[in-house]
């Protein structure tokens, strides 16, 4: 991004956001502010606006670049087996001890394009627990979701995703897992069988289930404090005695309310909820 | 100088390390502004940074936490793999968006971000570096009335990063290594 001058003022970035609330009730207000600020902006010079008001204009008024506008300002950047430590630990620890279950469900919380889904299925199958897990993979945009529901990856991730796959403890061959078709690599149809992608706003919408495995990494960053808090909360309503959360490598869940509940797996941003 | 400084930035990438502990040794370690420091390297090599650097100060230096308050006196170094961005309210926040020059934590989006909170009390610092990261970051700054510094591209293991500033960016001091710390400790 080359931006030289401020181009969006905090107050317009208050009334984009007002504005998507009342007209299309998405709610970014408690979201962190130098980050969305930084989003808008990157679209505002990417997309070439001609001033704050055409901008706020199209948003407002052309569904098509609303749409767009809601991908753009939240961030998608994922990778499958990103922090493989993170994954070593749930095909270790966590994953084995729900393996005990009849049924394990899962929620990866802010799945954005998919990747982190998938991952999951791999180790499940490994593990031989697909046929028995169900993953609740969601997001609040609809746009990432499509994407992640096709299961096709550029093809030039595949020498890092593997690298990952093998850190993260994987022994198979990792390009079993896709047919490569030019540049993209489709994983197969069995690891999405136990894949439910779904629309889902952590900001405004309640629980839907019980789980024993809540994954929502990288999320909780761009929420302000406040917000933090209530979505952890629904975490916690969502979250079966002795079920697992697990957060990113710089969350955390010290400073909540419902962190009395939960004990650390040492080392790992994951808890287990002893409460 | 007669700066008067609310923080200070320090960014760099190759060749970095080697002027950061040369310099730190040096501070006042009763400096009455934060020092962030962003530096290139690779994710997954843990948090030896904060270590490394920590031995050579009596200031405090730490990891960034996200949401966490700048404090005067504390040295805050940016986590690898994620954008280290501050906030109007004087905490950081972490962001896990799309590379900048190559980079994250991109020092561009670090100093950018300050450039508006701490406006012409801030002070940044671009040390050496093999590419053009934080040069765009360096224009925020004089934008909104900061002031930028360079280390003398003449002391520097690469000398790139600071050479792309002084072409593209207004810079007001360039600093040979020596004379950074009194430098730093006179903005107090």
């Amino acid at each position: 991004m080359n931006l030289e001058l401020p181009t969006i003022s905090d107050g317009q970035v208050e009334i984009l956001l007002s504005d998507l609330l009342e007209h299309y009730g998405y709610d970014f207000t408690g979201y962190s502010k130098a980050s969305i600020k930084r989003r808008i902006l990157r679209l505002y010079s990417l997309d070439k606006a001609l001033s704050f008001a055409e901008f706020r204009y199209r948003i407002n008024n052309d569904t098509f670049y609303f749409k767009r506008f809601v991908e753009q300002i939240t961030v998608n950047v994922t990778e499958m087996f990103r922090d493989p430590g993170f994954f070593k630990t749930l095909r270790d620890v966590v994953l084995p001890k729900l393996g005990t279950y009849p049924f394990i469900r899962i929620w990866l919380a802010g799945c954005s394009t998919g990747e982190e889904a998938y991952s999951i299925s791999i180790i499940l199958k490994e593990l031989n627990l697909l046929h028995k897990s169900l993953v609740y993979a969601t997001d609040l945009n609809p746009i990432v979701l499509e994407k992640a529901s096709q299961g096709m990856f550029a093809m030039s991730q595949m020498k890092q995703y593997s690298e990952n796959y093998i850190l993260s403890g994987g022994t198979n061959d990792f390009s079993s897992y896709y047919t490569a078709n030019y540049s993209l690599a489709k994983f197969n149809d069995e690891l999405k069988s136990k894949l439910i992608f779904s629309t889902h706003n952590l900001v405004s919408d309640h629980s839907f289930n019980e789980f024993q495995l809540i994954l929502c990494r990288n999320v909780l960053i761009y929420f302000d404090r406040d917000l933090q808090h209530k979505v952890l909360t629904l975490f916690d309503d969502s979250l079966e005695g002795l079920g697992y959360l697990a957060l990113g490598t710089k969350e955390t869940l010290d400073f909540s309310p419902i962190s009395p509940n939960y004990k650390r797996i040492p080392g790992e941003k994951i808890w287990r909820k002893i409460g | 100088m007669g700066t008067k400084c609310d923080a200070l930035i320090i960014g760099g990438s190759a060749g970095s390390l080697d002027v950061l502990l040369k310099v730190l040794p040096s501070l006042d370690p009763a400096l009455s502004f934060p020092i962030v420091i962003v530096v290139h390297r690779k994710h997954g090599t843990d948090s030896l940074l904060p270590e490394l650097l920590s031995g050579r100060t009596k200031l405090l230096v730490k990891e960034i936490d996200e949401k966490e308050p700048l404090s005067a006196g504390n040295i805050y170094i940016a986590p690898s793999d994620y954008h280290t961005l501050i906030e109007q309210d004087h905490t950081f926040s972490l962001d896990y968006s799309e590379k900048i020059n190559y980079s994250r934590p991109a020092i561009d989006a670090t100093f950018q971000t300050a450039a508006e909170v701490y406006k012409e009390k801030l002070v940044c610092l671009l040390l050496s570096g093999s590419n053009a990261d934080g040069v765009n970051g360096l224009k925020s700054v004089k934008v909104w009335g900061g002031t930028t510094v360079i280390q003398d591209p003449a002391t520097a293991q690469v000398s790139y990063m600071p050479e792309q500033a002084s072409l593209h960016a207004k810079i007001d001091h360039t600093l040979r290594i020596e004379h950074m710390a009194e430098f730093i400790n006179l903005l107090s």
